[in-house]
């Protein structure tokens, strides 16, 4: 770094490096801590993924035999009124002090779950929705779970960096600049003892 | 703070999900799927893609990552999921930690 070697410079770059190093050690802390949380959730992620994957594309595949059975006018009218009135409460959670989306379900069910007259739609239509009603708790908190797994990784990286940064850069420079002023004022120091007793004996010489 | 849901779907199998409440956009092309999505990102907090649809809209949903809302997830189509969604957990996954914890078994089959 260019400073000035001077004792006042010196005072600041000590202080300087005293805070890079306790920052260090919070924020690789905090970088493990991390990490060791996000392992766990990417482990729940994966396992409600696969089987969401699963029973979603069951479900879709189960509806376009059902709506290849009726036409599309008939089924956009069966579906358009919902009895099944799903209320997702939508809040932020924190996650090591990282915002994250927390979803509740909130589910009032009528008494009929098929938003429909049964003599309008075929059986398979039923059947659809039934597992449709079935899977939606699922695919809330997979949504839950899968931006956690996402921002949590975004934060992950960018402590990590910091952290690099941090260990590889900053430290060492602080260090590297500390050592090089006092070098400097030692040598300065020593400059000037010697010059002074090379004067004191001129002058003894000088008396003599 | 109530949110709605909506799914964008390849074909019209999304209309099914009207039936809990959840409003679908079926879609026929990718590319009018990506204007769809910044529209509903700001009504929408739940926003589920087919993943036909999401891997061909990758950039404007990684757009989205960072904030808490909306969320956008993919769902696989009826013809079955096409991986978009586990090639999702790998990359956080490799961001985060650097190695594979999960799929790594795959990768040592394809190692030998």
């Amino acid at each position: 770094m260019n400073v000035n070697p001077t004792r006042m410079e010196l005072n600041r770059l000590k202080a300087r490096l005293k805070t890079a190093t306790r920052g260090y050690k919070l924020l690789k802390d905090k970088t493990d801590e991390m990490i060791r949380r996000f392992t766990s959730v990417i482990k729940e992620n994966k396992l409600l993924r696969d089987s969401v994957e699963k029973e979603v594309s069951a479900v879709l595949a189960q509806f376009s035999v059902a709506r290849s059975l009726m036409r599309r006018s008939d089924i956009e009218l069966a579906f358009s009124m919902p009895s099944v009135s799903l209320k997702v409460e939508c809040t932020t959670g924190n996650v090591m002090s990282v915002a994250v989306p927390k979803l509740s379900l909130e589910e009032s069910r009528a008494e009929n779950v098929y938003p429909y007259s049964f003599a309008a739609v075929t059986s398979e239509a039923d059947y659809s929705v039934e597992l449709v009603g079935k899977i939606i708790a699922k695919l809330v908190r997979l949504a839950e779970i899968e931006k956690t797994t996402a921002m949590l990784a975004d934060e992950i990286e960018k402590g990590k960096r910091r952290v690099n940064a941090l260990e590889n850069i900053m430290i060492p420079n602080l260090q590297e600049t500390i050592k090089y002023i006092t070098m400097k004022l030692e040598e300065n120091d020593r400059g000037s003892r010697t010059r002074l007793m090379k004067v004191k004996s001129m002058m003894e010489g000088r008396n003599q | 703070m109530q949110g709605k849901m909506a799914i964008i779907g390849d074909g019209d199998s999304v209309l099914i999900f009207s039936a809990v409440g959840i409003d679908p956009y079926p879609v026929q092309d990718s590319t009018d799927a990506a204007e769809l999505i910044k529209k509903l990102a700001k009504n929408y907090k739940i926003i589920f893609i087919t993943d036909v649809i999401a891997k061909d809209n990758d950039e404007t949903i990684k757009k989205y990552l960072t904030s808490p809302y909306p969320v956008i997830i993919s769902v696989p189509s009826k013809s079955g999921s096409n991986g978009y969604g586990e090639s999702l957990i790998k990359e956080a996954m490799e961001k985060a930690l650097g190695i594979d914890i999960l799929f790594n078994k795959n990768d040592e089959e394809e190692g030998h």
